[in-house]
C-alpha cells in the first residue's frame, strides 16, 4: 500500500499543519488504517487492548479529522485550541494511532508500541514526552476531573475552545467520576464534553452483571449535565451528534455524550464480547483481521 | 546556644494563609482549590479578593487533585488546600498519577499534620505523609517550622516549576525565624553551631530542638542544631559536613519513624559516613485523642525527649 503523505508523516518529516476536515468516505478510510494500526501494534507486542481501541476509533477519527481545532505542532497548554484526554487510557493504541496519522510524531514510530525506552508507553505519559499527550491515564476515574480543571484554567484565560475527555463505561464504578459528575454543572463547565465508550464490557464481563450502571442519562441528567446519546461506530450518528454537543456548549451545563460502540467493531471475530479487551491476535488472527480492514489510500506503518 | 528571641506564637497554617494572599496580588496565574476547608486552612483572605480564582471543590479530594492537574494546562499554578490525611493518604494514587508522573506543577498544601492536631483523634492525625510523598519520584517535600517560615515556603513554591508537597499545622508555635528570609528549597538553615552532637530537625520540632539546645547548655553539651525545612530533596552536603564534625546525630520530627527525616538520614549517612544516629519520632503507632502538648508528651516529641536521644547518642559516640 502507497504512503499518503497528507495523512501520515515519514520519520524525518516536521509536525504538519491542522488538515483541513475529512469528507465521511475519508474518515472511513482513516478509520480502517487506525484498526490496521491498532492489531498490528497489538500483535507485535502480544499486549496491550484492541477491543475498546477498536470501538472508539471512529469517535478519535472523528475529533482529530473533523470536528476539533487542533494543532499537531504540540504545545502542552493548548491555547487557542481544542483538548482531547483519554481517561480510559488502556486503549491506548487507538490514541497513539490517531496522533501519528494527524501527524504528531512520525507514523513508524507506533512500532515501538510497549517497548523499551519507547515514547508510547503500555498506557499515555507524559514522561516521554510524546506529542499529544497531556495527562498520565489508566489508573481509571481521574480524566473527567483532568478534563474538568483544564476546562476551567481556559475560561480563566478566555480561551473559548472546548475540553473532551473519553471514559470507558465500566470506567463509571470509579466514585471519582461522581465527584467530578457533581462538580461540573455545579460549577456551570460549559465547555466540557464528556464522552462514555457504552460498550457494555469490562475485564470480567458485561457491565450489567459487574457493575450495574443502570440508567446512565437519568443519573447524568439528575447530576445536573446535557446529555446526548449516538451509535459511535457510524459517522452518519456520531458526527452530528458530535456537533450538536458543540453547539449546546457555552449554555451553563456540561454535555455528556453517551456514545453506543461495539467493543472490537471492524474486526468480526473481536465483536461482541469481553474477550479482546486486553488479549492480542496471534498471526493467524492478525491476518484474518486485516483481511476485513482493507485500505485503498494509505499505508502500514 | 544562640537565644532566639520572638514577640509572638502563631499557627503555620497561618503563615499559609497569608503566603497565598501575597502569591494572590503578585502572580495572576496562581489558582486555590478547597476541599470544604476554607477557614481551617486559613484560605478566607484569598478567596475574598480573588474570588475568580478560588475553587471550592467540595468534600471530593480525588476530584480536587485531577483538577489542579488539569489547570496546569494553560499555566495555571493550582494550590490545594485539605488537612495533611486528605492531602496525601486519601489521594496518593490522583497524586501519582495525574500530578507526580504527569509532572504536573501542583502544590499541595497540607495542614494539621501530624498528632498536633489533637482532639478529632488518629483517623485525622496523619503521621505517614512525608513518607508516601518523599517516595514519589521528583516530588518536593517541604515541612516549615514557624509562621514566618510557612509564608516564605509558600511564596517560594510558587516559583518552583513541578510538584511540591508543603506540609503545616495547627498549633500555635514560637514565631522565631526573620520575617524578610528568603526561602531556598533544599537548603537547610543552620540555627545554632555546636561541637559535640548535631541536631537535625523538621517542622514542630525545630523549637522543640531550640529548647532542647538550652537544657543541654546547662549540662555542658555544646549542640548544633540545624532546620531541615526541606525533607527532598535533601541538604546532604549541609547534614554530612555537619555529621562529620560533630561525629553523632538526632534527628527530631513530628511523623513515623519510618519514611521520615530520620529515615532519609540514616540512608544518607548509611551510604556516605556511618555515625551514631538517634531519632526522636513516632515509633510504628497512630495516635490519639488529646491536647497537642499531651499528646507531643505521649508520643516523645518534646525537647526532653531530644535531651534523652542527645544524651544516648553521645554514649554510643566514638570516643
Amino acid at each position: 500500500m502507497s504512503q499518503d503523505a497528507s495523512l501520515s508523516q515519514h520519520s524525518t518529516s516536521a509536525p504538519s499543519a491542522p488538515q483541513a476536515p475529512k469528507s465521511i468516505a475519508e474518515l472511513k478510510q482513516i478509520a480502517a488504517q487506525v484498526r490496521r494500526d491498532i492489531v498490528r501494534m497489538v500483535h507485535a507486542v502480544n499486549s496491550g487492548h484492541p477491543g475498546g481501541s477498536l470501538g472508539c476509533t471512529d469517535l478519535l477519527v472523528a475529533l482529530y479529522f473533523r470536528i476539533m481545532k487542533h494543532d499537531p505542532s504540540f504545545q502542552m497548554d493548548g491555547k487557542g485550541e481544542d483538548l482531547f484526554f483519554l481517561s480510559n487510557g488502556h486503549i491506548s493504541p487507538v490514541l497513539y494511532s490517531v496522533l501519528a496519522r494527524a501527524g504528531y510524531f512520525p507514523v513508524s514510530e507506533l512500532s515501538t508500541f510497549r517497548k523499551l525506552n519507547s515514547r508510547l508507553q503500555g498506557h499515555p505519559a507524559t514522561h516521554e514526552h510524546l506529542p499529544g499527550i497531556r495527562i498520565a491515564s489508566g489508573s481509571l476515574g481521574q480524566g473527567l476531573s483532568v478534563a474538568t480543571g483544564t476546562a476551567q484554567a481556559k475560561k480563566l484565560n478566555g480561551d473559548d475552545r472546548r475540553v473532551y475527555v473519553l471514559m470507558g463505561d465500566g470506567e463509571l464504578e470509579e466514585g471519582q467520576v461522581w465527584e467530578a459528575a457533581m462538580y461540573a454543572p455545579h460549577h456551570k463547565v460549559d465547555n466540557l464534553i464528556a464522552i462514555v465508550d457504552r460498550n457494555g464490557q469490562q475485564i470480567d464481563g458485561s457491565t450489567d452483571e459487574i457493575g450495574g450502571l443502570g440508567n446512565l442519562r437519568a443519573k447524568f441528567e439528575a447530576f445536573g449535565w446535557r446529555v446526548l446519546e449516538a451509535d459511535g461506530n457510524q459517522f452518519e450518528t456520531l458526527l452530528p451528534a458530535l456537533e450538536e454537543a458543540n453547539s449546546l456548549c457555552g449554555q451553563g451545563v456540561p454535555v455528556m455524550l453517551l456514545m453506543d460502540t461495539q467493543m472490537g467493531y471492524g474486526v468480526d471475530f473481536m465483536m461482541g464480547s469481553h474477550k479482546w479487551h486486553g488479549v492480542a491476535p496471534n498471526d493467524e488472527q492478525l491476518e484474518k483481521a486485516l483481511q476485513q480492514l482493507m485500505v485503498e489510500t494509505y499505508g502500514d506503518y | 546556644m544562640k537565644d532566639f528571641p520572638y514577640t509572638e506564637s502563631k499557627d503555620t497554617r497561618s503563615g499559609f494563609g497569608v503566603g497565598l494572599h501575597e502569591l494572590g496580588k503578585t502572580n495572576p496565574n496562581v489558582v486555590a482549590l478547597t476541599a470544604d476547608l476554607t477557614g481551617s486552612l486559613k484560605m478566607d483572605a484569598f478567596k475574598k479578593d480573588f474570588p475568580e480564582r478560588f475553587f471550592q471543590v467540595g468534600i471530593a479530594e480525588a476530584n480536587m487533585m485531577g483538577l489542579a492537574a488539569g489547570m496546569t494546562i494553560g499555566g495555571k499554578i493550582p494550590f490545594t488546600g485539605t488537612f495533611a490525611n486528605f492531602s496525601t493518604g486519601r489521594v496518593y494514587d490522583q497524586i501519582r498519577q495525574s500530578i507526580a508522573y504527569s509532572g504536573k506543577n501542583v502544590k499541595i498544601c497540607a495542614s494539621h499534620a501530624g498528632v498536633t492536631l489533637g482532639e478529632d483523634g488518629a483517623t485525622h492525625q496523619i503521621l505517614e505523609d512525608v513518607g508516601m510523598m518523599k517516595m514519589l519520584p521528583h516530588m518536593c517535600v517541604i515541612n516549615p517550622c514557624d509562621f514566618n517560615q510557612t509564608k516564605a515556603a509558600t511564596i517560594a513554591i510558587a516559583d518552583y516549576e513541578g510538584p511540591v508537597y508543603l506540609r503545616f499545622g495547627r498549633p500555635v508555635v514560637p514565631n522565631f525565624t526573620p520575617a524578610d528570609q528568603k526561602f531556598e528549597i533544599g537548603k537547610a538553615v543552620m540555627l545554632n553551631e555546636g561541637a559535640d552532637v548535631s541536631i537535625f530537625a523538621t517542622g514542630h520540632l525545630v523549637w522543640k530542638a531550640i529548647l532542647a539546645g538550652h537544657i543541654l547548655a546547662e549540662k555542658g553539651i555544646d549542640v548544633e542544631i540545624i532546620n531541615i525545612h526541606t525533607i527532598k530533596p535533601l541538604d546532604a552536603q549541609a547534614i554530612l559536613t555537619s555529621a562529620r564534625k560533630t561525629r553523632c546525630v538526632v534527628t527530631a520530627e513530628e511523623h513515623q519513624m519510618n519514611g521520615g527525616l530520620g529515615d532519609s538520614v540514616a540512608q544518607l549517612l548509611a551510604r556516605e559516613e556511618p555515625l551514631p544516629l538517634e531519632m526522636v519520632a513516632v515509633n510504628d503507632s497512630f495516635g490519639e485523642s488529646g491536647t497537642p502538648d499531651q499528646l507531643m508528651e505521649k508520643y516523645g516529641l518534646m525537647e526532653n525527649d531530644i535531651v534523652k536521644a542527645v544524651e544516648k547518642v553521645l554514649a554510643r559516640k566514638a570516643k
